[in-house]
């Protein structure tokens, strides 16, 4: 005796595939691109000489000498960068083993953060929170939201608006340092500053 | 005990609908009796001898469909090995032809080979193009049928013929429901060890009709199967920022569920699949909370500010396990569906993770950590009688076989300074700690996820 019932369909079907490739550039990397384009190009327009005066009069034109150009280091970061908060202060602190508090080393990175976020008003940062491998997968999500959000809590206590800091945790996928030793760890346990 | 399911399902995407059909053989069987113990497996014991059964190639009168035969046999042997409770009689050793085994069992061939189980079955084409399949269970000793059922299908669904053949099998001399018409959703993930790829994977949950979900540009973790409907929960990096999502696998359509902003993440379905708990981090804070899918309403269950996270229905949902570390470290808490009366379960000496309700209701699964090894293991509701069944450099996620009585994990290996190593592996073990194998991934795999057994 055979009897039917209509049941949920079976799990096969074809991939879609191209659909989510591009959601996942990091945006920062691309903007790191163009800033460090427009570094370049800052430096070289910076070289400039110093056309003689002229004046209205028919009288005799005066010349002076210019002056040799400054010198500019082409290399230099760009103010208000990534590379130049890279360069200045660093763009990380590290975390004690399952603690989200800053010890006074990240204290003094972060106040030095807020330091120069209130030099470039324009500047916003993604602070990224992270943890090692020797937690669990979903409570490391939560607890690389904890780093971030305390070193977002001393930013804005420091009297940064924090509109300016956003904050995303990437729990253990994304270790700095490989190995699995305590250097490594203590390592990927860091908040990160990333300009956006 | 379970009685055979009568079920049809269609295929998504193609045009064509694919109908099993189930039907059951009372069949009388005019041998003679002996008076034998019944034949049976416990497998509430620690460790249980496994049974020798004999499961022959299904034959086809015509000789069209042997190959079928062969292959839906060989699926189902494979099955009923792999559960640890079954050897199977090498083929070569058999007495009695498979095809006149199939009329008519010659139990003295059988018992000679020490068969106590035999299972013979037959292949047929209709004309409509679909495969009619039938078997039948025979107590060797006892010469007495156990079972009898034949299944209408297409043909590209014999292999899920052949996983309802051992569940019926493994019912039948167990007195458990079977797990082996199931899938997993889980994260295969390739690429170095800086910069892993890691994409939506399905598959049966011996490694067949294996499919990649997502194309690896975002990030993907922690995929959950609804109980009822065709979906899967995940916690995505769409855009850069992590948010709970919900893919519909017939449709193929994605959509983030809950609210926007700060991060969502843990999503699990409750048992009726009306429900989707997650937790929620706002200002650094992590609750848990659930939605209700049908209304799109969220209700906040915990209020605190420790980390709570990893929630799991029991299987009647009056309540819910999950992780916190409100007393200082991770730890297992259960409250009521509505978040009251919060009671701490888990008082070992390590920190607790992860924990799922086993859909049995007696049990909760978690991960231990503890003096730098990570462990999976088990406890009764009240914390009591904590078994560990797994232990290992760094394994976590326990999921459980919808007859909860078996466990799939993932395990990663430590790394290198080069950055060798760190690949992650699936693993089953038992309830009871024993039969520990790798489940079988094209590559590397993590986060899995077990399905409700297909309707």
């Amino acid at each position: 005796m055979n009897s039917a019932t209509e049941a949920p369909q079976n799990l096969m079907f074809t991939l879609n595939r191209g659909a989510n490739t591009l959601g996942g550039t990091p945006i920062m990397s691309m903007k790191f691109l163009a800033v460090a384009a427009l570094g370049l190009a800052l430096a070289a327009c910076s070289t400039t000489e110093d056309k003689p005066a002229t004046s209205g009069s028919a009288q005799a034109v005066t010349t002076t000498t210019a002056p040799p150009p400054k010198a500019v280091n082409k290399n230099a970061p760009r103010p208000g960068s990534q590379e130049e908060l890279d360069a200045t202060i660093g763009d990380r602190v590290q975390f004690g083993f399952d603690r989200y508090d800053l010890s006074p080393a990240a204290k003094a990175t972060v106040g030095s953060w807020a330091d120069w976020l209130n030099r470039h008003q324009n500047v916003a940062l993604n602070i990224e929170g992270h943890a090692d491998e020797r937690g669990t997968r979903e409570y490391n999500l939560a607890l690389g939201a904890r780093r971030a959000n305390a070193i977002k809590d001393y930013m804005t206590a420091l009297g940064v608006a924090s509109g300016r800091l956003q904050t995303v945790s990437f729990g253990k996928e994304r270790p700095a340092m490989l190995g699995s030793n305590e250097g490594a760890w203590a390592q990927n346990r860091r908040g990160v500053a990333v300009v956006r | 005990m379970n009685q055979a399911r009568h079920s049809l399902f269609s295929v998504g995407f193609s045009s064509a609908i694919a109908i099993l059909a189930l039907a059951t053989f009372a069949l009388v069987v005019g041998t003679a009796q002996q008076a034998c113990a019944e034949l049976q497996i416990n497998v509430t014991d620690g460790v249980v001898e496994p049974l020798p059964i004999a499961l022959a190639p299904f034959v086809d009168a015509s000789g069209q469909e042997d190959k079928l035969g062969r292959d839906i046999a060989a699926v189902a042997i494979a099955d009923l090995v792999g559960s640890g409770l079954f050897r199977a009689i090498d083929e070569k050793a058999f007495i009695q032809t498979p095809a006149a085994a199939a009329l008519a069992p010659r139990f003295p061939d059988w018992r000679q080979v020490n068969a106590q189980g035999l299972v013979v079955g037959a292949v047929k084409r209709q004309g409509d193009g679909r495969i009619r399949v039938e078997f039948r269970l025979w107590d060797v000793f006892g010469e007495q049928q156990l079972v009898g059922q034949a299944f209408v299908t297409e043909r590209s669904n014999w292999r899920r013929v052949a996983h309802l053949v051992a569940d019926a099998v493994y019912t039948r001399l167990t007195g458990e429901d079977g797990y082996f018409d199931t899938r997993i959703v889980y994260i295969a993930e390739s690429g170095p060890a800086s910069r892993r790829i890691k994409r939506l994977a399905i598959m049966d949950q011996d490694g067949a009709n294996h499919q990649l979900l997502s194309g690896g540009g975002d990030l993907i973790l922690t995929p959950r199967f609804s109980p009822s409907r065709q979906e899967v929960a995940y916690l995505s990096y769409n855009n850069g920022l992590p948010r709970v999502r919900i893919l519909n696998v017939d449709t193929n359509q994605r959509e983030t569920v809950g609210p926007i902003d700060g991060m969502t993440f843990a999503p699990r379905f409750s048992p009726d699949g009306n429900q989707l708990l997650f937790a929620r981090e706002q200002r650094g804070n992590s609750d848990i909370h659930t939605m209700d899918l049908r209304t799109r309403k969220i209700r906040k269950l915990t209020n605190h500010p420790a980390i709570d996270t990893s929630p799991s229905y029991a299987p009647d949902q009056s309540r819910i396990v999950f992780n916190s570390d409100r007393g200082g470290s991770q730890q297992l808490y259960v409250m009521d569906a509505d978040g009251g009366n919060v009671q701490r379960i888990s008082f070992g000496d390590g920190r607790y993770a992860t924990p799922v309700w086993s859909p049995r209701g007696d049990l909760i699964a978690f991960t231990k950590i503890k003096s730098g090894q990570f462990s999976i293991g088990v406890m009764r509701l009240d914390g009591s009688d904590e078994r560990i069944l797994s232990t290992s450099f760094l394994e976590e996620g326990p999921t459980w076989a919808p007859n909860g009585r078996v466990l799939m994990f993932y395990r990663q290996t430590a790394t290198n300074r080069r950055g060798q190593g760190g690949t992650s592996r699936l693993y089953m073990v038992d309830v009871t700690g024993a039969n520990l194998r790798q489940a079988k991934t094209p590559g590397g795999a993590s986060d899995p996820a077990w399905s409700p057994l297909a309707p």
